[in-house]
């Protein structure tokens, strides 16, 4: 026999954050340590690690791509700059690019299994990735065993944000 | 659905996360201009079409955004094998004999 538990408390909460600085980097693995000085923060190397150091944090999305968030961008930007002669970069503020959603609760799998194709619950907890839900890149940050971020392109949060509202809707009836 | 391995990830996912992106080991011409029309056309447009094992790019588009090559069985379509770019092609009969 199985039954039917009702819990009447929200199974996620879906909350928008302040915005923050997000920064591209793009580096060649060999001047990796040269940039991680300069910026204060360690860049790990295996795609889905994450670092964080003074309210700064970097996590790497590809064998030469980090994406940095920092409480504000400019002593960022300047400290890379002084060592582009020696370790050639590309570092962009991409702050306004995407807003970022907390989602918690213990429904959150649920939430993102609707449309996210991966298995979202294998990613270990303090690890991210990047990865598509429904038709939109996003990349998801892994807080705890039920708290994210995902950071999702303006564009497309409107649709992002009425596919939550359905699988939250759903989830609160017990479906 | 498909579950391909990114050879940079080092992670086998969903094939939602990919995008296909032709053959692979197409070799541009060195000097484009010495060629005939016929070996242009060839290059541009003229590809294996294979039943069976072939050899073809892949993107991870939804995740580190890297090109890599997969050896596929278009029949079955089970990869065999995924790798890299820039790597040589991967000699499958070794691996074959080894199962």
């Amino acid at each position: 026999m199985t039954t039917q538990k009702h819990d009447f408390a929200a199974p996620v909460q879906i909350e928008e954050l302040a915005p923050a600085a997000r920064l591209s980097l793009r580096v060649r693995p060999d001047h990796r340590a040269v940039l991680a000085d300069a910026l204060g923060l360690d860049l790990p190397a295996r795609i889905g690690d994450r670092a964080a150091s003074d309210g700064r944090e970097a996590l790497c999305l590809g064998p030469d791509e980090w994406l940095i968030l920092a409480p504000e961008a400019a002593d960022l930007i300047a400290a890379a700059a002084a060592v582009y002669p020696t370790a050639p970069h590309s570092l962009t503020e991409i702050s306004d690019r995407e807003i970022t959603l907390h989602l918690s609760g213990p429904s959150v799998l649920d939430l993102l299994a609707t449309c996210c194709p991966r298995d979202v619950g294998a990613l270990a907890v303090g690890r991210g990735c990047r990865t598509v839900f429904d038709s939109a890149t996003v990349t998801l940050w892994r807080d705890g065993p039920a708290v994210f971020r995902m950071d999702v392109w303006r564009s497309f949060l409107p649709h992002v944000r009425n596919l939550m509202a359905l699988a939250e809707a759903e989830l609160a009836t017990g479906l | 659905m498909l579950l391909i391995h990114c050879p940079y990830c080092d992670e086998t996912l969903p094939e939602l996360e990919f995008a296909y992106a032709g053959e692979a080991h197409i070799a541009r011409p060195v000097d484009p201009s010495a060629l005939s029309d016929e070996e242009w056309r060839d290059f541009l447009f003229i590809r294996t079409n294979a039943r069976g094992t072939h050899f073809e790019r892949w993107r991870h588009i939804h995740g580190c955004a890297r090109f890599f090559n997969a050896a596929r069985d278009t029949v079955t379509d089970r990869f065999l094998v995924t790798y890299k770019a820039g790597e040589s092609r991967p000699d499958l009969t070794v691996k074959e004999s080894a199962e």
